[in-house]
């Protein structure tokens, strides 16, 4: 459905953009993960037809994104960062003013609008002046906004910013039932969304692709090995000497937690294994007090802090600090 | 086409919730009206005395009361708008700028012609509201002139205000489209319209190859005409052109936009 291809965008000197290159297919969501400048809105914005690319191409549903522009635009549905409202319009009048611009004949506008609310669940609001609504309902009606000529592709750019968690939630949800009928693309520097909502996860940095995967599988790629976090009472020689007992082990890092007599050992182990059972008896055996043992997996934003901070930093202490 | 319809209702929509719209049009009435008024009773006190004095001396009073309002109030008529028509189109793109609505406009399947051309023709019909109501002056006086109003100078001189208009709108629409700022834009277009008005005083007092030349381009001295009850092709074309001229820099910029972005 999009195909990117090697695409770059500078601004006189400064690249926001470099070469990056990626599919989607239809009924995708894929998230476009990296901090603020990565060139998340840039990549959008040349996608949507408002910024031409300084090289490469990009098509949507076949239409280069530059060249038939029309066509394009006709099949996008975009949010930007800010949602393109208007304060002294009512959220239907406004609904029915973007239906017309993006070309929906005109028996069907009402149709159209009514299905948009109704998704966006705005229809108690539909009288509603923008100005007058809250920071959620506003971003709401830009979401109306992107689907209510029901584009193939709909753009949205970091659409929970600002919002309350209860309102981000809905918001997923939201975005989680366009999929399917509709390919998504959106953008976020929060993780948890990615990893909850998206089918795959473009993380880019740098106006450079760090990785493209599903989030699991990019969190399985990255972990390497098999890690096990443990809290223990007692000195820190028998703590070492019971865990050295167990096999399979090949590193561990112990170290005393702060205002206890308390010592915290992360063991590594190859990816596959679980020591957590051989652990606990080893460290009972030895007389030491167990309080607390668990598998730590790498989360999504220890792959992200691995991949977007400077190459020279090991990526094992991006881990230890998350 | 369809396209162009919608962006044009939505600017008049937004034109009649805009309190500054509202400002405009009031302030332009009340000073419009003022000046009728004075323009009115000054020539009818002229009339009185020539009448006088045509009695004492027997020569038969000349006056044509109704045109010589008509002409002097189209005179005012076309100096108050260049006053007041910045700060309706200051923010024809200004503000859609500074809201990100440009974005969507931009994204959606409109040509540029068509996101121009739609807010032009929703600023002309704004300033033809404006303008409506000062024809009850003229109903009014024509309810009571003797000899009747000349009309062909009144539609002439309609036509000149409403062709100075459309220049004015489609230069004020350009200039907004080059900032964020309505401030700026505004300050801006003053400035221009300022200047056009200078440049036609100082036309208007020397006479050089200069001031021939200045006062060719002077939109205001075109203007005379029409107020005159002349209807001047060549002056009906100079308008269209310019007008032409500020939607098609409104589109250039809009282009450009694209380009500039950072």
């Amino acid at each position: 459905m999009i195909e990117v291809d090697h695409l770059s965008k500078s601004y006189g000197k400064n690249i926001a953009v470099n070469d990056i290159s990626f599919t989607v297919e239809k009924g995708e969501i894929l998230g476009f993960l990296g901090p603020n400048g990565a060139g998340k809105t840039t990549t959008m914005r040349i996608l949507t037809g408002y910024l031409p690319a300084t090289s490469g191409s990009a098509r949507i549903a076949g239409f280069d994104v530059f060249e038939k522009s029309m066509e394009v635009r006709r099949r996008i549905g975009y949010l930007p960062e800010t949602p393109p409202l208007y304060p002294d319009m009512t959220v239907h009048s406004y609904l029915e003013f973007v239906a017309r611009i993006k070309g929906v004949p005109g028996g069907d506008i009402t149709k159209r609008v009514d299905r948009a609310m109704e998704m966006a669940n705005l229809t108690d609001r539909k009288n509603e002046l923008i100005k007058r609504l809250s920071r959620g309902f506003k971003q709401r009606v830009g979401i109306a906004q992107a689907i209510v000529h029901n584009p193939d592709v709909v753009i949205l750019d970091e659409p929970t910013v600002g919002l309350d968690p209860k309102q981000i939630i809905e918001v997923r949800k939201l975005i989680k039932g366009l999929a399917g009928e509709h390919t998504i693309i959106l953008s976020t520097h929060i993780l948890p969304e990615a990893s909850q909502t998206c089918d795959r996860v473009v993380i880019i940095n740098r106006g450079r692709i760090a990785a493209v995967d599903t989030p699991e599988n990019l969190t399985t790629q990255l972990k390497g090995s098999e890690r096990v976090q443990m809290e223990v009472r007692g000195e820190e020689e028998p703590l070492r000497e019971a865990i050295d007992q167990v096999e399979g082990v090949t590193k561990v890092e112990i170290e005393a937690i702060e205002n206890s007599d308390h010592l915290k050992a992360i063991i590594e182990s190859e990816s596959g294994t679980d020591l957590r059972g051989k652990l606990a008896a080893a460290v009972i055996s030895k007389g030491l007090d167990l309080f607390e043992l668990k598998a730590v997996s790498l989360s999504l934003e220890d792959i992200f802090l691995q991949l977007t901070t400077e190459e020279s930093a090991p990526a094992k202490e991006a881990a230890v600090v998350a | 086409m369809k396209g162009m319809i919608a962006v044009y209702r939505r600017e008049i929509g937004s034109y009649f919730v805009s309190p500054i719209a509202y400002i405009v049009v009031g302030l332009f009435l009340l000073v419009c009206g003022w000046f009728f008024y004075r323009i009115l009773g000054y020539f009818i006190a002229q009339s009185v005395t020539a009448q006088m004095r045509s009695m004492q001396m027997g020569a038969p009073p000349a006056m044509d009361v109704p045109g010589l309002v008509i002409q002097n109030f189209f005179g005012i008529v076309s100096t108050i708008i260049l006053f007041l028509l910045p700060m309706l189109t200051m923010g024809i793109y200004a503000e859609e700028r500074k809201r990100g609505t440009m974005e969507l406009l931009m994204t959606s399947p409109l040509t540029e012609f068509q996101i121009v051309l739609g807010k032009f023709f929703a600023g002309l019909t704004l300033f033809l509201v404006m303008l409506a109501p000062t024809l009850i002056y003229q109903v009014i006086m024509s309810a009571y002139a003797e000899p009747g109003i000349p009309w062909a100078v009144l539609w002439s001189g309609y036509l000149g205000l409403v062709l100075l208009g459309a220049v004015l709108v489609s230069l004020g629409a350009f200039i907004s489209s080059l900032t964020e700022s309505q401030i700026i834009a505004g300050v801006a277009t003053f400035a221009v319209f300022l200047l056009l008005w200078v440049l036609d005083f100082g036309a208007r007092d020397s006479s050089s190859t200069w001031s021939d030349i200045v006062g060719y381009l002077s939109i205001l001295r075109h203007y005379d005409d029409f107020s005159r009850g002349v209807i001047d092709t060549t002056s009906v074309i100079f308008y269209v052109s310019l007008a032409s001229v500020g939607v098609f820099l409104t589109q250039r910029s809009l282009d450009s936009m694209r380009w500039r972005r950072a």
